[in-house]
């Protein structure tokens, strides 16, 4: 009998060592809150930390869901090469708007970021590179002076240290709350992408989901190479605004990375999984002797 | 704070009084030799943007502008001034000219925006007004941008890059509409006085923050008599092609890329 009970002991530890402890698909009754995300393309339930391995990537669709700035960066750059310039630079409420000083709080405590932009410097494959990423958690990515500013000054950086410049878009436009400053910053980012160009520096923009308005009509558009990720919705005027000046529905597919590729707007669609490998080889046509580091 | 609102609200329909002149009018008065030029040699001619050539103090000068139309079949001729890329890039190829001519530029903004419809999508409205930006920063001639009624977001901007910019006294210049706005804020877009109130829209508001260079007054307003204003606005032409007549092309673009580099407010720890 002792012999019985010893044995079924073992089966038992055998079991919740070697079934229990392994991934499976049901769910234990005790998830925390949002451990779970519903995909934007399938709506199907996909646990986070796994979609998060994925780079957020649906296993199921493969839609692209969106990423915050630090995870583009890792998933981009070479490991521990990134070193960022103007982290500290905060917002101010020139035009004194009522609540935006609360939002930008909001945004500061929900994303842990400063502003809507992290840029520096960073290696692709061993290729140095200026590199800049909006962040759409940020206030939909944004761009008042903060943004205006760190984007123009990656600009000077790259044409001063002759580094080409990589930016992904993520952005609903110009940030309402700091009204025509705002406006003005799609201005000063493209006078200073002109005087990169002169210099023959390369730019390549990635336009990633959303990229819309006043960042879509200044820098994103003014690539050298203008890639867009795949499942992005790229235009100047949102779809609701269309719809209700038009007073029509949209076409499928209007404002997709597909429509901008067939319409001539974008060069090419990537997948994120095709991301770096591509850059580095674009970087590697463009490589000029005397780069400073 | 009622003052300030009725203000910003009463210049926003002063902007759009249905009796106030549109850029066709300021430029029969202020260039009575005009000879308009068409089309982006791409895809068309926008209407809601017109271009071509005159002269002023008998010298030729190239004119860019944004009209809105007058009767109602004008309007929808002009899409009510709101450009397609067509427009944009019609601009730019009338730029470029006067650029390789060595005349200087004169651009007159008067839209409520660019347009948002599904062929202005389709055709690059968002490249079309960033290439705009890139390129009239860049442009060795003088430019000289004055907002006549309406200065809306993007679609403005995308003539609206100059050395010296100047707003009629009772223009606005704006990220968006009021209306627009209002429904951002506060969800409901008939509340738009208020939120012209907070926006700064106005000439003297613009003045202040530093983003324009002048204010032309109007006397009793272009709506009631625009002579005055035209006037005003002349003598302004005048004495801004004068003092930038004596930059050096290089120096003209130091100065343009200084003026807008400068405008952002900022924190740095």
């Amino acid at each position: 009998m002792p012999e019985f009970l010893d044995d079924r002991q073992a089966k038992l530890n055998s079991f919740r060592k070697n079934v229990l402890k392994k991934d499976t698909s049901s769910i234990p009754h005790n998830i925390p809150e949002g451990i779970f995300v519903q995909c934007e393309g399938c709506q199907t339930a996909i646990y986070q930390p796994k979609l998060d391995e994925l780079n957020g990537v649906c296993p199921h669709c493969g839609y692209h869901s969106k990423i915050s700035a630090s995870k583009r960066l890792s998933i981009i750059l070479d490991k521990n090469s990134f070193k960022e310039i103007d982290h500290s630079m905060t917002s101010l409420n020139p035009l004194e708007m009522p609540e935006y000083q609360q939002k930008l709080k909001n945004a500061t405590d929900s994303t842990l970021m400063n502003e809507a932009f992290v840029s520096g410097t960073g290696k692709i494959d061993g290729i140095k590179v200026a590199v800049g990423v909006l962040d759409s958690a940020f206030m939909m990515g944004s761009m008042g002076s903060v943004v205006g500013e760190k984007v123009t000054r990656l600009i000077e950086i790259a044409a001063k240290k002759s580094l080409p410049l990589i930016i992904f878009s993520a952005s609903g436009g110009a940030r309402m709350q700091e009204g025509i400053i705002s406006l003005m910053q799609m201005v000063k980012t493209s006078a200073a992408l002109a005087r990169f160009s002169e210099k023959k520096g390369l730019y390549i923009s990635v336009l990633t989901n959303p990229t819309t308005g006043g960042v879509a009509a200044s820098f994103a558009s003014l690539g050298d190479i203008n890639i867009a990720e795949k499942s992005s919705l790229i235009g100047f005027a949102g779809p609701r605004v269309i719809k209700q000046t038009i007073k029509q529905d949209l076409p499928d597919g209007f404002q997709t990375e597909d429509f901008q590729l067939k319409h001539g707007q974008v060069d090419l669609i990537l997948e994120r999984k095709m991301m770096k490998s591509t850059l580095s080889q674009l970087l590697k046509w463009h490589k000029k002797d005397g780069a400073k580091s | 704070m009622m003052d300030i609102q009725n203000s910003a609200w009463e210049i926003v329909r002063l902007a759009r009084h249905p009796k106030r002149p549109t850029s066709k009018t300021l430029i029969k008065e202020l260039f009575p030799d005009f000879i308009e030029l068409h089309g982006d040699r791409l895809y068309g001619d926008d209407p809601s943007i017109i271009g071509g050539i005159a002269s002023f103090n008998e010298k030729p000068i190239t004119i860019i502008a944004q009209e809105k139309g007058v009767t109602t079949d004008d309007k929808i001729y002009r899409n009510f001034g709101m450009a397609h890329p067509e427009g944009y890039r019609k601009a730019l190829r009338l730029m470029k000219q006067a650029e390789k001519f060595r005349r200087p530029i004169f651009c007159i903004i008067d839209t409520p925006g660019a347009y948002p419809g599904i062929g202005a999508e389709e055709r690059g409205q968002a490249g079309a007004i960033a290439t705009n930006l890139r390129e009239m920063s860049q442009i060795t001639v003088p430019i000289i941008t004055v907002v006549l009624s309406e200065g809306g977001s993007g679609g403005a901007l995308g003539i609206g890059v100059g050395d010296s910019v100047c707003m009629f006294e009772n223009s606005i210049y704006s990220i968006l509409s009021p209306e627009g706005f209002a429904s951002i804020l506060y969800k409901d877009s008939s509340k738009a006085a208020e939120a012209a109130a907070l926006m700064k829209l106005t000439a003297a508001d613009l003045f202040q923050l530093g983003v324009i260079d002048k204010i032309i007054l109007e006397d009793v307003g272009l709506h009631i008599n625009y002579q005055t204003g035209f006037n005003h606005l002349k003598n302004h032409l005048e004495s801004e092609l004068f003092r930038l007549s004596s930059f050096s092309p290089e120096k003209l673009l130091e100065n343009r890329y200084l003026k807008y580099r400068n405008i952002g407010q900022y924190h740095i720890e």
